[in-house]
């Protein structure tokens, strides 16, 4: 169910990739994460992710879950950003046979989900390829 | 100096030509074209609105000014399509840039020119000293009723202008409003579509306002036509501007560059916006750009610029406007354009 409080929580990262990155070692986190995975360290600094990247892996969906089915065929992809961090979203505006790995994508702020005719509007990132 | 400091243009890839649309109405597609002069539009995604699209374009103005969103003191979109009724658009582009909290923001509508209101209010605001920079975007996914004449033309794009004082890529010389109550276009609460006064709408209206603005922008500037590198007036299609800028003693060189509608469509409250964006993309330092807006109800907007030394600098740091508007379009047929569009009405999931 898609709720206002859902909207407004995931804003930093939907709306501008808002990761964190861990203040000891540097790894990446996107979502932030309380702990790093690599150092036990729990001070982290935002970061904000590249807009560019390449796809790395990638597949179809024809048979959409509730709420998406309009959109079928779409394409959905792990995007591999310019600084090595990797991102699962759709991959938008690309033809079901142009999807390729190593296919260059550039993010673009896009809608995802709207709850209902009256409900709120979920917007984030989705990846598009280079025109 | 107060000016632009990052510019920034953003058109949807999709596109339907005029013949796709004229089949379906048995409409005589030649007349249509040569009467509107335009052969296609640009057409949102379905998950394209004005809030992603003034989103894109600030994006890429940001990318320009190379300047931290928690300088932007104000946002204005302009726009006679903002997704919700009631709840702000620009608060959008304020979170994506990072602009929040501390920010003014507020949405504009007055038809067609409620992008140039934003760069007027931005301006102003830059020049009082009251922010360091803000924000005037338009745009716009404006909808046509099914065969009506509205739907050969209505497109979606925009563009965002960001004014500041340092590294004026452009500067803004001179503005003048011209305005009248005049009931030419109009959409009541709750309705799909708007509607028009047919052959109202030239004369009485754009020809009126822009022939105002234009003439008050230059006595106030005590300029002439032929000063001017660059012309960009609102463009509902091709037709109007053209015709208005040879009554103003403009020529086609002048206006060649900032005319997109034949292939773009009319983007509303992104029109006149996306003119000048693409002339940015071209101009050269000491080259001075003239623009009038024009939004029906009814009322111009009319900005005089100087390209400075800084521009070159930053016309390669975002994608272009004619690269969004001349790559790799797609072609939708009828249906995929309604179903693009929500013009089909269909079951409410449960
Ligand atoms: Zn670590």
């Amino acid at each position: 169910m898609l709720t206002p409080a859902i909207v407004r929580r995931n804003t930093p990262q939907r709306y501008r990739m808002e990761a964190a990155k861990c203040a000891k070692c540097g790894k990446v986190f996107f979502p932030p994460r309380l702990i790093c995975d690599a150092c036990k360290s729990r001070t982290f600094k935002p970061y904000t992710l590249p807009q560019e990247g390449t796809v790395v892996s990638h597949t179809v969906i024809r048979t959409a879950p509730r709420g998406f089915g309009d959109e079928a065929p779409y394409c959905m992809g792990i995007v591999e950003l310019t600084d090595g961090t990797r991102i699962l979203c759709q991959i938008a505006d690309c033809e079901p046979e142009r999807l390729e790995i190593g296919l260059k994508v550039a993010i673009e702020f896009r809608k995802i989900q709207e709850a209902g005719e009256s409900g709120v509007i979920a917007y984030g990132y989705k990846a598009v390829p280079e025109r | 100096m107060v000016g632009i400091v990052g510019y920034g243009a953003y058109i949807p890839r999709y596109r339907i030509k005029v013949e796709e649309i004229a089949k379906v109405w048995g409409a005589d597609a030649p007349s249509y074209k040569k009467g509107l002069m335009l052969r296609e539009k640009s057409v949102p995604g379905p998950d394209q609105d004005v809030i992603t699209i003034a989103v894109e374009a600030a994006r890429n103005a940001m990318k320009r000014a190379g300047i931290s969103g928690e300088k932007v003191g104000a946002i204005y979109v302009g726009s006679e399509s903002h997704p919700y009724a009631v709840k702000p658009s620009g608060t959008a582009v304020a979170e994506v840039i990072g602009a929040v909290n501390d920010c003014h923001c507020a949405d504009l509508s007055f038809a067609c020119k409620a992008g140039s209101e934003g760069m007027f209010l931005a301006y102003g605001l830059v020049k009082s000293g009251e922010v360091e920079y803000a924000f005037g975007i338009g745009a716009d996914t404006s909808q046509g009723a099914p065969g009506d004449a509205l739907e050969y033309s209505a497109a979606a794009g925009g563009a965002a202008f960001l004014m500041g004082t340092k590294n004026v890529v452009a500067t803004l010389d001179c503005q003048y409003s011209y305005m009248s109550d005049t009931p030419d276009f109009w959409r009541r609460e709750y309705m799909h579509y708007p509607r028009h006064a047919g052959r109202f709408t030239g004369d009485m209206a754009y020809f009126k306002h822009v022939r105002g603005g234009v003439e008050g922008l230059l006595k106030k500037a005590g300029a002439k036509p032929k000063d001017f590198k660059y012309i960009v007036f609102h463009q509902p299609n091709g037709k109007f501007p053209v015709r208005m800028a040879k009554d103003l003693g403009f020529t086609d060189d002048q206006v060649k560059t900032g005319l997109l509608v034949p292939t773009l469509g009319n983007t509303y409250s992104g029109a006149s916006p996306l003119g000048l964006s693409a002339i940015l993309d071209e101009a050269k330092p000491g080259d001075a750009i003239l623009m009038c807006s024009f939004g029906s109800g009814a009322g111009s907007d009319g900005f005089i610029f100087t390209a400075t030394k800084a521009l070159p600098k930053v016309q390669g740091k975002a994608k272009k406007t004619r690269d969004y508007l001349d790559t790799n379009p797609f072609y939708l047929d009828y249906g995929t354009y309604v179903k693009f569009r929500r013009k089909i009405r269909k079951n409410v999931e449960d």
